[in-house]
């Protein structure tokens, strides 16, 4: 319950923090929210000598639109996020995602960023970002910036393309205003973490789904976004049968835990379930 | 006889808002984790990774160099004043049971167990020099799963040479209080209906809320041990009895308690590790566990492999009952662990007259966290039998799962009734709770639509489930406990003080922590005074004020503690009495008490108990050679056990696609006899049905191959949120207990014993279709799916039908 | 050691911290605020539930130099009780619904309850339910918990009308 003695600073621009984790290196952990970081340190699984609290650089929160895409600051709440009303019209599947993470005292805390860059594979704001495309910007030494795509921003459990030395200062999501959404979440108990999710954004018009951006949550090291059974939804009808046929082979490669909740098998078999389930919905039905 | 119209109206029965709230909701609690003392020094544990090795070196010396450490203590450390652990319960003269040090000498034998204790000025300078605390081990193997251990493929505890602890049996043939069961079975199997099942039950932690946690105060001529403790009085005997300190120079406080389910009955290691380092110290320590901690040290429930045998006729009249038990005692025989199981060896029969039973157990040793009472403590082991076996029973013989119970239930004009386990029931109306469960429920309603579900293919399907129960609770009649070979009685305790301000001090031997005592014993008190409520208060869990006492757990403090308080009240009427008479200038003969007023026959004259117990204060004028107390006290030995019961019924839906499973309803009837409190009782009745849910759906401790406690924390063992149950359907009948003054019957466990068979045969009753006829708990969603298609290939001869085509 | 100044139930502490030291650890032993109370160390159950700056958070799931700057409720701030002072809506309905056995999730319960009706003054059962997903309670089987904030939302109502 009491976590290893560490070292604490709280800078107040993302320059400093840049500076400390370079001067710290490996021995330094990042705190945002903390609401995963925590736990870890009052079980002592892991021990920082040096935490670098991001909470007061007030410029890392909060949601704007530039252009064609909704820009969120890593800092900013679940709570915030999933309250917000440009998230909820432009891009909705992320609202939907991230009001089902873990519980409220802890959407009041976590941040959106903060879970990014955490990547647990059975936590529910990655498969909604994959889904949409989302680019994630990434502040580097000596002032540079990166911007990386969701599709190589999952490495592996736990492993992004933040560098050591790097900071995640927002997520640019491209706008799908107008779109149906929904996020399907799969658990035993509500606060668990999911066993399986599927996160479904549909454009349909006239009763049929003329796009489709589906991304899975907890069925492998990484969040899976489903870009084959995208191609074979587009053009179907919005009907449950068509919809059933084309995410048939939404479990195809991919390779999910074994656990006490169930295993790989049950998984492939959730993600199907669920899967047509989260599009049917997502397109009206 | 003068009834004034100042008369009390009767609390008993009341719906009084509880004494006890204002200081928790407000945060001006007092759980043993909020006590500092002055100099007050901390612990922390280092525990075993291994479920079972030998501990070949403990290296200290980097701890004890630590700054703000005071000591580092090891086994070798320890000597004969630490005390060991008590078994109370043997259950068998011949029952096998290693010695449980606080530390032990030279092999863990659980991943848990503690090793060394860090001492330090700090609690977080204790767990940072606990990390320093080096032990080496060589790992053994662990004997793990229980039918492997019964079989000693692998020993738990080598000297002992074997891991069976136990075997006890019961056989109502022997007993003559029934025929013989393998002459029942043999005539079923040759002109009649055999079912036979093995069901699990599976391992549970009890999870009260506020993780344990003990402070002990050596200063001062009297040792003091706070404990967050179901019982204080046990714990001050045991360690007089295993630490040679005096009883008199023990003081035991279980202040505010957070919960305990049976799972606070314990004596603990860390109780004891605590009291001898504060001796050795001089100075007053504090340890209090964190959840994980409390996960894999602190005792768990359940744990058993069920093997049923059930002689039936055609007709659906049971004509015996084979129990043939495996429980799981973990790697130490707790306090009384080994006789959880035979407190459901009497209960398997339930409310059916069944003819011929035969019940054994063996308890068996492992390398996992010991096991012992959790909320039931062997009964519900008992209910989800013989409820479960009773709706095969009518699915096999296709009929009304009511009409075959009611062909078998002990009417209730029977009553009393003997059992064929050797019990007898006093009072009881099984038709009445049923029927009007029946109506709650809307029962005819949920099977048509049912019926709809079933013909129109919905993928999620309607179960319904039914249980009913019997206990039997209110531990417990001395002699009975005496011939189980208990190591203790089962009275209890109360004294009555009236203060000279009128106020009235009650004193109770049970140990309360959430039950409401001080809420429900003041409406005893204030009826059988005819005092005001206000005026009452009840005191209890601290063995300095409550000198007396066998504390909380199986549904006692009501039945038991109750009759006390109400047998020491009416002692201290009897008192009174002369001394009213006296200051009426009466003849004793001619007082009547009735609603706090002593009168006098034929006349207006009287005066209040409490005015009478004003004049005892003062003593200026009471009868020649009479002592100046009114106070009493009062011991009471049940003659019998207290037998509630009900009818409970669940509706569940079920995700045929995915296993899902989400309650519709749940409905039942409880026949607790007369009430005290019906928020209390309702409350009770909740709290119970959530846990015995949460064991049919939910919870599981489950260990892997090496022994490790899989399921440690909150995130995996998985205790139910408000989000994840829905509201209960709660209502009451009520046939008066014949066996104490209230005609009350226990209800802390009733919810807990019947909700869990009520909740697998619903889900059951939903699947049934598919071939399913058995899933083990708790029936996760991928049990359940796996259930479906199983059940499905069969009946189809194709694995691939799945629900998703 | 690091110094923080922050706002607890209406009075402005400041202290000497280690960083490690959690907000529910700084609040029970530096401050004695012993009504805010730890049931996990996985951030589960909620029995540590406060307010920062007016919203529900899990005390032990922070650390206390987080909570620097802030403004701090507790159980033990939520109404001026001392001395038998009147109850806040919430905790007079979880009095008056038996909405506690043991008490011990009740003050993060409470905490909880009290933001879930601010973000939401109408909740609906089932709203209410999902509300509370992250306070666990052995005691009541959440029947009557729910019986008070529906209790409590009643009497906002009535206070507003």
């Amino acid at each position: 319950m009491i976590p290893a003695a560490f070292d604490y600073a709280a800078p107040a621009t993302v320059e400093e923090a840049l500076a400390l984790l370079a001067e710290h290196g490996d021995d330094a952990k990042i705190i945002a929210g903390g609401q995963s970081l925590l736990p870890v340190l009052r079980l002592r699984l892991n021990a920082p000598e040096f935490v670098i609290d991001l909470g007061k650089i007030d410029r890392l929160r909060g949601v704007r639109e530039d252009g064609d895409a909704l820009v969120i600051g890593a800092m900013t709440t679940h709570s915030a996020v999933a309250n917000d009303p440009l998230v909820a019209q432009h891009a909705a599947l992320i609202s939907k995602a991230v009001a089902t993470v873990a519980d409220a005292q802890v959407r009041n805390r976590g941040t959106f960023g903060g879970a990014l860059a955490h990547a647990d594979p059975a936590g529910d704001v990655g498969a909604p970002a994959l889904a949409l495309g989302a680019e994630f910007v990434i502040a580097g030494q000596g002032g540079a910036t990166r911007t990386v795509d969701a599709a190589d921003f999952f490495v592996d459990l736990f492993e992004t393309a933040i560098g050591e030395d790097e900071l995640l200062t927002e997520i640019r999501v491209p706008k799908h205003t107008g779109w149906g959404a929904h996020y399907e979440k799969f658990v035993r108990i509500a606060q668990q973490w999911s066993i399986v999710a599927v996160a479904a954004a549909v454009k349909a018009e006239g009763g049929t789904i003329s796009e489709a951006r589906v991304a899975l949550t907890n069925m492998g090291s990484t969040p899976l976004r489903a870009t084959a059974v995208e191609q074979a939804l587009q053009g179907k009808p919005a009907t449950e049968d068509a919809i059933r046929e084309a995410v048939g082979a939404v479990a195809d490669g991919t390779n999910p835990p074994t656990d006490l909740n169930g295993d790989a098998d049950y998984r492939k078999h959730l993600a199907q379930v669920l899967t047509r389930r989260a599009v049917l919905t997502a397109a009206g039905g | 006889m003068t009834v004034t119209d100042d008369r009390p109206a009767a609390e008993i029965g009341k719906d009084r808002r509880r004494k006890e709230d204002r200081r928790l909701i407000t945060g001006s609690s007092r759980y043993t984790d909020n006590i500092v003392l002055p100099g007050m020094l901390h612990l922390a544990m280092v525990r075993s990774p291994f479920a079972h090795a030998k501990i070949t070196a403990i290296d200290t010396s980097e701890a004890k160099q630590a700054s703000n450490v005071v000591a580092v203590y090891t086994a070798a450390d320890l000597d004969e004043s630490a005390g060991v652990l008590i078994n109370a319960w043997p259950i068998t003269p011949d029952q096998k049971a290693p010695v449980h040090a606080p530390l032990p000498a030279d092999r863990v034998s659980f991943a848990g167990e503690i090793v060394a204790v860090v001492v330090a000025r700090s609690a977080a300078a204790a767990r940072d020099a606990a990390e320093m605390v080096d032990v080496d081990y060589d790992e053994l193997p662990a004997a793990l799963d229980l039918k492997d251990a019964v079989a000693d493929k692998v020993l738990a505890h080598p000297d002992l040479g074997t891991n069976k602890s136990a075997l006890w049996i019961f056989d109502s043939k022997e007993a003559g209080t029934g025929g013989d069961v393998e002459e029942a079975i043999s005539a079923a199997r040759s002109d009649g209906v055999v079912i036979e099942r093995e069901f699990r039950q599976n391992r549970l932690i009890p999870a009260f809320m506020e993780p344990r946690s003990v402070v002990v105060d050596p200063t001062g001529e009297q040792l003091t041990m706070w404990s967050a403790t179901q019982v204080p009085h046990i714990v001050r005997f045991a360690l007089a009895a295993t630490t040679g300190v005096p009883e008199s120079k023990i003081r035991v406080i279980a202040p505010d308690v957070g919960g305990g389910f049976g799972g606070k009955l314990q004596v603990t290691p860390e109780e004891w590790l605590a009291w001898w380092i504060a001796r050795q110290l001089h100075k007053p320590v504090k340890f209090t566990e964190t959840r994980s901690e409390s996960m894999m040290a602190a005792h768990h429930g359940r744990d058993q492999w069920q093997k049923l045998t059930l002689a039936a006729t055609k007709e659906g009249k049971v004509t015996g009952l084979k129990v043939e038990l495996t429980a799981d005692l973990g790697s130490y025989v707790a306090i009384v662990g080994g006789g959880v199981p035979v407190l459901g060896a009497f209960m398997y029969n339930a409310i059916y007259k069944i003819p011929a039973y035969h019940f054994a157990c063996q308890t068996v040793l492992t390398n996992k966290t010991w096991t012992d009472a959790y909320r039931g403590a062997g009964r519900p082991e008992a209910t989800f039998a013989i409820e479960r076996l009773m709706s095969d029973l009518a699915d096999e013989l296709g009929m009304d799962p009511f009409e075959l119970r009611e062909k078998n239930w002990i009417k209730h004009e029977e009553f009393p009734f003997t059992t064929v386990a050797g019990l007898e029931y006093d009072s009881g109306n099984y038709e009445a709770a049923t029927a009007s469960a029946k109506e709650f429920f809307g029962y005819d309603e949920l099977r048509a639509e049912q019926a709809r579900r079933r013909d129109s293919r919905d993928p999620v399907q309607l179960g319904i489930g039914i249980s009913t129960f019997t206990e039997m609770c209110g531990l417990a009649p001395s002699r009975v406990l005496g011939s189980l070979d208990y190591g203790a009685g089962g009275w209890e305790h109360a004294s009555v003080r009236m203060l000279a301000t009128g106020k009235v001090e009650v004193v109770t031997g049970t140990s309360a922590h959430g039950q409401g005592h001080e809420t429900a014993f003041s409406q005893i008190i204030a009826d059988r005074l005819g005092v005001p409520f206000e005026d009452v208060e009840v005191l209890h869990g601290d063995t300095q004020v409550s000198v007396k006492g066998l504390d909380t757990y199986g549904s006692r403090s009501l039945v038991v503690g109750g009759e006390a308080l109400v047998r020491a009240a009416d002692k201290v009427v009897e008192k009174a009495k002369p001394v009213a008479a006296h200051l009426l200038e009466a003849s004793v003969d001619d007082i009547e008490f009735s609603a706090g007023r002593f009168g006098v026959k034929g006349t207006d004259a009287g005066l209040s108990i409490q005015e009478v117990a004003g004049a005892v204060f003062s003593a200026h004028n009471l009868p020649d050679g009479m002592e100046p107390s009114i106070d009493a006290e009062a011991t009471f030995d049940p003659i019998n056990f207290n037998y509630p019961h009900g009818t409970h019924l669940c509706a569940v839906e079920v995700d045929t696609e995915t296993g899902q499973i989400k309650m519709r309803k749940y409905t039942c009837v409880d026949d607790v006899g007369n009430i005290i409190n019906p928020l209390i009782v309702e409350g009770q009745v909740h709290g119970g049905l959530a846990q015995g849910i949460a064991q049919a759906l939910f919870e599981d401790a489950v260990f892997d191959e090496r022994g490790t406690l899989v399921s440690g924390s909150f995130v995996d063992y998985l205790v139910p949120s408000a989000a994840d149950l829905i509201s209960f359907d709660a209502h009451h009948a009520s046939t008066p207990a014949t066996t104490n003054t209230l005609g009350t019957k226990g209800v802390g466990e009733a919810g807990t014993i019947a909700s869990t068979p009520a909740v697998v045969n619903a889900v059951l009753d939903a699947v049934r279709q598919f071939g399913v006829k058995d899933i083990v708990m708790p029936c996760s969603p991928a049990r359940v799916y796996a259930a479906i298609a199983a059940g499905r290939a069969v009946d189809t001869g194709s694995a691939s039908e799945g629900a998703d085509q | 050691m690091t110094k923080i100044e922050l706002t607890v139930d209406g009075s402005k502490v400041s202290d000497d911290v280690e960083p490690r030291m959690l907000l529910v650890q700084f609040l029970r032993e530096k401050l004695g605020k012993t009504g805010t109370l730890i049931g996990c160390d996985t951030s589960n159950c909620g029995a540590c539930t406060v307010h920062l700056d007016g919203h529900a958070v899990k005390s032990c799931n922070m650390l206390a130099v987080q909570a620097d700057g802030s403004e701090v409720t507790t159980i033990e701030g939520l109404a001026d009780t001392y001395d038998g002072g009147e109850l806040h809506p919430m905790q007079a309905a979880f009095h008056e619904c038996h909405a506690l056995q043991c008490g011990f999730c009740t003050p993060g319960m409470i905490m909880r309850s009290v933001d879930l009706l601010g973000e939401n003054p109408d909740p609906s059962e089932q709203e209410i339910r999902e509300g509370l997903e992250g306070n666990l309670c052995r005691c009541t089987g959440y029947h009557n918990i729910v019986r008070a904030v529906q209790t409590a939302a009643a009497a906002g109502k009535g206070a507003q009308a």
